[in-house]
């Protein structure tokens, strides 16, 4: 009988003097778990900021914007601008208050913020107090718009982090006073947002406020319908079909005139955005199984050279008194022994790897934090560490039975 | 210790059968040299491969040492090899990327002797054959005359009852030739029953005893001493 320990240092003695083999078949196993985790990882770090971008805002709303007609209807010439006012706001708050949570307002303007010596150009959003919700909008610090400031219309703002990094650098904004468009405003508050730079470099300030100011108007450029987040996609849509007759009846816009009013619902967005976000993963796993299954051709032509080289010497070993079971024993111990090891190594690699990217792709490439799930890279692993040893076992079995006299007759 | 009867053997070369070994009865005595010779063809290496337990025969009996060697599975025959012979080979098929010491430890291997020991027996049958300064090198760093020497340490390391060589000079000069077939002479005088397969008449007359293959039957059978 073969003592255990025995057999494994004579593989210890194979492997130490076939490097080349040794190396081939590691090599192969290690760049196939290397290559099939960075792959998947990167996969999932691309879904990770494709999420990221669709979560900025509610799910569940309706934007509407007015813009001109295009077709005359009751007595009114096409090209005319539709114009949404604080009294529609109130009517279709009432219209459609069964079905709604919220009808939120936002202007969008654009000019100088001045601190001190500090001035940048800025978006303002002149909203009422529900935008956070909307806008998924976190307070960092102080507190959001609220309906006190709205009936008052004070003059206070809630700066995006950037904003506040910008003009304040490491004072406290809170309870300063910065100057814009011919007036002070009051800090209030500091937010950040999901939806990344772009939004933290925004102001919100009371629509009504805004309104004060530019001539005492009472304009809204655009509407955020928020509805019951219970309501299914189907419905939102009768909801957004309900909403344009109602207005388009109400603003005499014909109803043929796919101007005049603009809707978005958000809910098709995400709709969109989730079959988009399946075929994505779909993709993936493609990568990562086609990347599995060149690994796993890789090992088992590099298995079945190595046991066509050593055709010869398992002759002789035959000859001189190994059993057939010791022979695949043999190449078994060593393919196993071989591929755990470097698929390990691969494995460690791969995870290093993908923690050093971290977030250095995401501005380039959207690849945001990439990670693989340890069970998924652990069975990749014992997949090819599997495939392997069978690419091994089967040559090593046809060579075992092979009859020592035909092994060492090639010369 | 070999007892051979009425053997035939034939191989199949695509529809037709090439009949090798025609009835061959041969019995070999403990401690006997024996040189099996004839032309290419006349089926002394068969004969040889089946006396080694390399290749099967179709019928006929073949007893080892009164063991009935008949129809064995592959296991099988590997044991009685390690047990009963040892191999010396033309092309010496030695393990190209084991050391000499090694290479002669490897049948111990396969006997399950513990490694120190294998260790020690494998130095002795070195030093038996006159390389025991040559230990830790690999067949490559070798002469043909000493990888045969090597060849030899292997095939004795496992004290096999039988030793079989296959023109183990064939591929020698004459005079190293000389040196193998003189040690191959002086394990026989220590009581080893050898056969050596050769084409080469100088080589068969330095065995006590010579047979003569021709298309397959034994047409001389002849003590020398």
């Amino acid at each position: 009988m073969l003592f255990k320990k025995d057999s494994w240092k004579e593989i210890f003695d194979t492997i130490k003097k076939n490097k080349l083999r040794t190396f081939l078949s590691g090599f192969t196993v290690a760049i196939g778990i290397l290559i099939f985790i960075i792959l998947f990882g990167l996969g999932n770090g691309l879904e990770n900021s494709f999420k990221t971008f669709f979560t900025d805002d509610k799910v569940n709303t309706i934007r509407l914007y007015p813009s001109s007609t295009t077709i005359p209807y009751r007595g009114y010439e096409s090209q005319r601008r539709i114009k949404f006012t604080n009294s529609d706001l109130v009517d279709f708050k009432e219209q459609f208050n069964s079905r709604i949570e919220d009808i939120v307002v936002r202007n969008t303007f654009y000019f100088q913020m001045k601190y001190k010596e500090k001035a940048n150009n800025y978006t303002i959003r002149a909203v009422s107090p529900a935008h956070q919700e909307a806008e998924l909008t976190i307070i960092m610090e102080g507190r959001y718009l609220n309906e006190g400031d709205i009936g008052n219309t004070k003059r206070h703002v809630v700066i995006g982090r950037l904003v506040a990094e910008d003009l304040f650098q490491d004072e406290d904004p809170i309870g300063k006073y910065i100057f814009g468009s011919g007036h002070s405003w009051k800090v209030v508050g500091v937010f950040q947002d999901e939806g990344g730079d772009r939004e933290e470099r925004n102001l919100y300030v009371p629509y009504t406020t805004m309104q004060k100011i530019q001539k005492n108007n009472d304009e809204i450029s655009q509407m955020i319908v928020i509805y019951d987040k219970n309501m299914s996609y189907d419905e939102s849509l009768i909801l957004e079909n309900d909403l344009e007759t109602y207005i388009k009846e109400k603003k005499f816009i014909s109803p043929d005139d796919n101007k005049g009013v603009y809707i978005s619902n958000t809910g098709e967005e995400q709709e969109n955005s989730r079959q988009f976000a399946s075929v994505l993963s779909i993709i993936i796993s493609f990568i990562g199984i086609g990347t599995l299954v060149a690994g796993i051709i890789g090992i088992s032509n590099i298995m079945v050279f190595v046991v066509k080289e050593r055709t010869k010497e398992i002759g002789i070993r035959k000859a001189i008194g190994a059993t057939p079971n010791s022979i695949i024993a043999m190449v078994l111990q060593e393919s196993i022994f071989i591929t755990m090891i470097s698929g390990y190594l691969g494995l460690v690699v791969a995870l290093i790897i993908l923690n050093g990217i971290g977030d250095n792709l995401m501005e380039k490439y959207f690849i945001s934090n990439p990670y693989i799930q340890t069970s998924n890279a652990v069975w990749a692993t014992i997949i090819l560490i599997f495939f392997g040893a069978l690419a091994g076992y089967l040559p090593a079995r046809k060579a075992s039975k092979i009859k020592p006299i035909i092994a060492l007759r090639d010369k | 210790m070999i007892e051979i009867n009425k053997l035939n053997k034939s191989y199949l070369i695509g529809k037709n059968s090439l009949h090798v070994l025609k009835g061959i009865d041969v019995s070999i005595k403990k401690g006997e040299l024996v040189a099996i010779m004839g032309s290419s063809g006349s089926g002394k290496s068969t004969l040889l491969n089946i006396i080694g337990m390399l290749d099967n025969y179709d019928s006929g009996s073949y007893h080892l040492d009164n063991v009935p060697i008949k129809d064995l599975d592959e296991t099988k025959a590997a044991k009685y090899r390690n047990q009963f012979l040892g191999f010396i080979f033309q092309s010496f098929n030695l393990i190209n990327y084991k050391t000499a010491l090694e290479n002669i430890a490897l049948p111990l291997y396969y006997q399950g002797i513990s490694r120190d020991e294998r260790q020690k027996i494998a130095f002795e049958y070195l030093e038996k054959v006159g390389l025991s300064a040559w230990s830790e090198h690999l067949p490559s760093e070798l002469s043909g005359g000493q990888k045969q020497r090597i060849a030899i340490a292997r095939a004795l390391a496992s004290q096999p009852k039988v030793l079989l060589a296959d023109e183990p000079t064939g591929a020698l000069d004459s005079t190293t030739s000389e040196e193998v077939m003189s040690l191959i002479k002086k394990i026989n005088k220590e009581g080893k029953t050898i056969l050596v397969v050769t084409h080469e008449h100088e080589i068969a007359n330095m065995c006590n005893r010579i047979i003569t293959l021709k298309d397959g039957v034994i047409v001389t059978d002849i003590q020398t001493s």
